[in-house]
């Protein structure tokens, strides 16, 4: 077969998968972060710890209540989103009203108690989830091998942020929550219950990330620790990618996997640290990141 | 008849109870009383008292700065915090959150329009809820303002300043709301436009809406309204019925500084 610059395809399409794979988690996360920051005015720096609990929860269900995978996919999503609307309607919505790096305090003191809670329940090292039965095996697709599992991670993926977008750019509930992005004030005058809209923002946002969570569980285990490894590019994402624009984030999501992934083929000394030396460019160069819109 | 007693009392102080004008038509629709408005630390609106009656045009006339605006965003609920008593049909609304004033049925038109950038017209237009029955049809509203129905897909901040205060009337005439709160929809506008915008309140309320009026442009206020009231130093100093105005104007004058 051919070879691309040396590289054999096989290894090629390889880590374009990985950076796929890699590009899912990142846009998942990086599109809650960018809607909560959006109405909320709050940088959720636990939105990785809640991305762990939703992979413990996933792990929980199966463990003491023998629920599989594809129940966890919902409960999950609806556990850590009822747990982050009873942190917005104690702690976050007492923030509003100041400076961002009040929100950003509170949130990383959270993700801290949090991610301590489990690693003194559970340890650091991390504990095997499963892949369901009907998603293991592989497909030969010709010029790579092709798990099952992580081809249906991608498909959900890419369908959740997609079905968000349209939510968010072309409904009715979606003008609701583009406009009290704009203007809380005048909604509310208008007669929508905006603190509720806000609530359950945060909700569906945190939701989003412990979707996240049950995907990440077959692949990378379940570990207390597995979110703080992960928010840090994720938010490095949502500089790059400019916070406000949902189809940014999501773009941005999956094309810093596939840099990554291609990195690791061509270059691999940086391939952990392309995303930062990207962010550092894009700051210089357009510091409301790629589609963020000037303020 | 009693009017220049009763203007007496009101220059002499806060005097907090007024009685009904025996001339005056519907009943008693909004009443403001002793209301008092702070943002933050600033304390604005010090003991306000005016009332609007069904199917009435009312202006809040005054100088800048004067509370005209704090005193319609205290009605919908929107300064920091608020005092005394705002009765909307008989319902005391002074502790009630500005979502739950809304579906009582007022309708905020805002002086700065608070069009939505990331909404097109057409989203703009449908935003507000619907809080009551008999509101106009989209049809109705784009007879109008035909400007609007052209534009539809445009970017909402994309309009002119003039079709932008057309949508920022429009959007509210839908939501069945009988009390329009109308913020100088005439600033900064060209004359046909403004024209244009008198015609539709003469046919808002030819139509029974209610409305409360604050302008700067009083030669356009004194031509729609019914009663006017001025402002100064966040309190209601004065009032006169439409038909008091001409042998008055030397006082109003002083008062607006124009
Ligand atoms: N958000 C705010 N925070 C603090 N003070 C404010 C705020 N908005 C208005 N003010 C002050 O409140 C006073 C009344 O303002 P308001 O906007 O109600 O006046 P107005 O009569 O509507 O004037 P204009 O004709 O210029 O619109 C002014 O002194 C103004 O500086
Ligand atoms: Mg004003």
């Amino acid at each position: 077969m051919f070879e691309l610059l040396g590289i054999p395809p096989q290894a090629l399409f390889g880590q374009l998968l990985i950076g796929l794979i890699n590009g899912s988690f990142y846009a998942l996360l990086s599109l809650g972060l960018t809607v909560i920051f959006g109405l909320l005015n709050i940088i959720n720096f636990c939105h990785g710890a809640l991305y762990m609990m939703g992979a413990f929860v996933a792990w929980l269900a199966l463990q003491h209540f023998g629920l599989g995978y594809w129940a966890a996919l919902f409960i999950a999503p609806v556990v850590v989103g009822a747990f982050g609307i009873v942190l917005e309607r104690t702690m976050l919505r007492r923030l509003y009203k100041l400076d961002h790096l009040y929100g950003l305090l509170l949130t990383f003191g959270i993700a801290l108690i949090v991610e301590g809670v489990f690693r003194n329940e559970f340890g650091a090292s991390g504990l095997p989830y499963v892949i369901p039965d009907s998603l293991t095996g592989a497909r030969n697709l010709g010029f790579m091998v092709l798990p099952n599992y992580r081809a249906w991670v991608i498909a959900l993926s890419l369908f959740v942020c997609l079905a968000t977008w349209y939510v968010i750019e072309r409904t009715k509930l979606g003008a609701y929550l583009r406009a009290a992005t704009e203007n809380p004030t005048l909604v509310q005058a208008f007669g929508i219950n905006v603190p509720r809209m806000i609530t359950l923002t945060y909700g569906f946002g945190v939701g989003l990330a412990a979707l996240a969570g049950v995907l990440a569980a077959p692949i990378y285990q379940v570990s207390p620790l597995m979110g703080s490894n992960l928010i840090i590019v994720v938010f490095a994402v949502v500089v790059i990618g400019g916070m406000g624009s949902i189809m940014g984030s999501i773009v941005t999501g999956f094309l810093l996997g596939l840099i990554e992934g291609l990195t690791k083929v061509f270059y691999p000394e940086a391939s952990a640290t392309v995303i930062f030396v990207i962010l550092a460019l894009v700051l210089l160069w357009r510091p409301q990141g790629l589609f963020g819109r000037r303020s | 008849m009693a009017e220049p007693a009763r203007r007496e009392q009101v220059d002499a102080g806060p005097a907090r109870t007024r009685e009904i004008a025996p001339e005056a038509k519907g009943k008693v629709m909004l009443a403001v009383s002793g209301l008092e408005a702070w943002y933050g630390e600033s304390h604005i609106l010090h003991g306000v008292d005016f009332e609007v009656r069904r199917g009435e045009v009312v202006t809040l006339l005054g100088r800048n700065g004067a509370g005209k605006t704090t005193t319609l965003k205290s009605i919908m609920g929107i300064v920091g915090q608020r005092q005394g008593s705002v009765a909307f049909e008989g319902t005391q609304t002074i502790a009630l959150p500005s979502n739950r004033i809304a579906r009582l049925g007022l309708a905020f038109c805002p002086e700065e329009r608070g069009i939505f950038a990331s909404l097109n017209v057409e989203e703009n237009l449908i935003l507000p809820p619907v809080v009551g029955a008999g509101g106009m049809s989209i049809e109705t509203i784009f007879t109008l303002f035909p400007n609007l129905k052209e534009r539809l897909s445009s970017q909402g901040t994309k309009l002119s300043g003039g079709e932008q205060q057309m949508l920022a009337i429009g959007r509210i005439l839908r939501t069945g709301a009988r009390l329009l709160l109308l913020d100088e929809p005439t600033e900064g506008l060209a004359p046909v436009i403004i024209q244009q915008i008198g015609a539709t309140i003469r046919r808002l309320k030819a139509e029974g809406f209610t409305i409360l009026l604050v302008e700067q442009n009083f030669r356009f206020a004194a031509s729609l309204a019914d009663r006017h009231y001025v402002m100064e130093r966040g309190r209601v100093v004065d009032r006169y019925e439409s038909a008091e105005l001409a042998r008055n104007m030397d006082k109003l004058h002083e008062y607006l500084g124009v």
